[in-house]
C-alpha cells in the first residue's frame, strides 16, 4: 500500500503477491474517503488488501462508486471482494434491544485487484480465493 | 441500537409519516446484478399499466447504462390505486471489462465505450439508492447463484437505509430456476416468484408492490 513501503533493507519483491492485513483499529481513525483511498490504492498496486473488520453498508456503496469511476480499459478493470456473511441480519431481539452489534460486526473482508483474485469458494466459515501473479 | 435509541426512531418515523407533505409518488428502484431481468420486468409493469416500455432488453451484459425513470405507474388493486415511478438502474457489479462485450461480437470500440458508459451507470444506481430512492424491487435471477457478495452487499446496503423491499425470483420459465434458493438466500424478505419474460404470477407481483409501496 503506498506509505506502506517495505522497511529498509528489505528484499524488493517485484514478483510477488503483496498482502496488505489491516487492523479495525487503523480503520476507525479513518474518514469514509480515506478508508476508501487507503483500500484502492493498494489494490491499484495489485495488492491484496485484508480488513479486520469490514465496511459499513455506506462506505461499501460509496466503494462501489469510486471504483467505477477508476475502471479503465486495458488498465484497472474493478476489484473482487469477499465477506463473510453476517451471523444472522440483526443479531437478535436481544442484542437489538441491548445495543449490540453495529453493521460491519466482525465482517472480515478481502479485496483484491478483479484481474488477479477469483473466488473459488465460499461459506460461512471459509474464503478461498485463487491470486495470480503479475 | 438500544431500546431507548430504537423507540425514539420508531416513534419519529411514524410522526414523519403521519405529518409529511404529499411528496407524490414514491420512487421505487429496481436493482440487481446484470442479467437478471431488471428491464424486461420494468418495462412489463410499464406496458402493463402506462402501455410504453422503459428501455431495450438484451441477453448483453449491461444493456442498460443509464438510470431510466417512468414516472405515474399507477397500478389498481382492490379497488384502489397506487402510483409510483419506476426507477430501472444498471445492474450493480464491482468490475467491468470491455472484453466482456467482446464475446458477443462487440467491436473493441463500442466494447469500450460500452463498458465506459456501464462503468458510470453503475455509479448512478448507487447514487440513486444513497439518495433518491424510497423502496426497492430487488430482482435475481432464480437460475442463477444468489450467493454473491454483490447481492450480499447491495440488501446490506437497502437494509441500512431503512427502504422497504420485495425480492422477485425472476426467470422461473427456466428448467434450472430455484425460487427456494432465492428465498434461503435472504429469508428476511419475502420472496416473489415470476417469469418477467413470460408474464407468470404478474398478479402477485402487483398485489405485493401495493402492498409494500402503496
Amino acid at each position: 500500500m503506498p506509505g506502506m513501503q517495505p522497511p529498509d533493507g528489505a528484499p524488493e519483491t517485484p514478483d510477488g503477491v503483496q498482502i496488505d492485513l489491516i487492523s479495525a483499529g487503523r480503520m476507525s481513525n479513518l474518514r469514509t474517503m480515506e478508508k476508501i483511498r487507503t483500500i484502492l490504492d493498494s489494490v491499484h498496486d495489485g495488492n491484496i488488501v485484508i480488513l479486520e473488520d469490514g465496511l459499513s453498508p455506506d462506505e461499501e456503496s460509496k466503494l462501489i462508486e469510486v471504483t467505477m469511476s477508476e475502471i479503465s480499459p486495458d488498465g484497472f478493470t474493478g476489484i473482487e471482494i469477499e465477506t463473510y456473511p453476517k451471523p444472522s441480519n440483526d443479531g437478535g431481539l436481544f442484542n437489538r434491544l441491548m445495543g449490540k452489534g453495529s453493521d460491519n460486526d466482525n465482517k472480515l473482508t478481502v479485496i483484491g485487484p478483479a484481474n488477479r483474485i477469483e473466488t473459488l469458494h465460499k461459506d460461512e466459515n471459509l474464503i478461498s480465493a485463487l491470486v495470480t501473479r503479475r | 441500537m438500544g431500546l431507548l435509541t430504537e423507540l425514539r426512531s420508531s416513534i419519529s418515523r411514524v410522526t414523519s409519516k403521519l405529518f409529511a407533505p404529499d411528496q407524490g409518488p414514491k420512487r421505487i428502484g429496481i436493482y440487481g446484478p446484470p442479467n437478471a431481468g431488471k428491464t424486461t420486468l420494468a418495462n412489463r409493469i410499464a406496458r402493463d399499466w402506462t402501455g410504453d416500455a422503459i428501455g431495450p432488453e438484451s441477453h448483453v451484459p449491461h444493456e442498460t447504462r443509464r438510470a431510466r425513470r417512468k414516472e405515474n405507474v399507477e397500478i389498481e388493486r382492490n379497488g384502489k390505486s397506487v402510483t409510483i415511478d419506476i426507477v430501472d438502474t444498471p445492474g450493480v457489479t464491482t468490475k467491468v471489462d470491455y472484453k466482456e462485450f467482446l464475446e458477443h461480437d462487440i467491436e473493441k470500440d463500442d466494447a469500450v465505450r460500452r463498458s465506459r458508459e456501464a462503468t458510470e451507470g453503475v455509479a448512478e444506481a448507487m447514487h440513486w439508492l444513497r439518495e433518491d430512492v424510497d423502496g426497492v424491487i430487488y430482482v435475481l435471477d432464480s437460475a442463477a447463484d444468489p450467493f454473491t457478495q454483490v447481492n450480499t452487499m447491495l440488501i446490506g446496503i437497502i437494509e441500512s437505509k431503512d427502504l422497504p423491499v420485495l425480492i422477485f425470483a425472476n426467470k422461473t420459465d427456466l428448467e434450472e430456476s430455484s425460487v427456494q434458493q432465492i428465498a434461503n438466500a435472504f429469508p428476511q424478505h419475502e420472496t416473489v416468484p415470476l417469469s418477467a419474460l413470460e408474464g407468470d404470477n404478474m398478479d402477485e407481483v402487483y398485489d405485493k408492490i401495493a402492498e409494500y409501496f402503496g
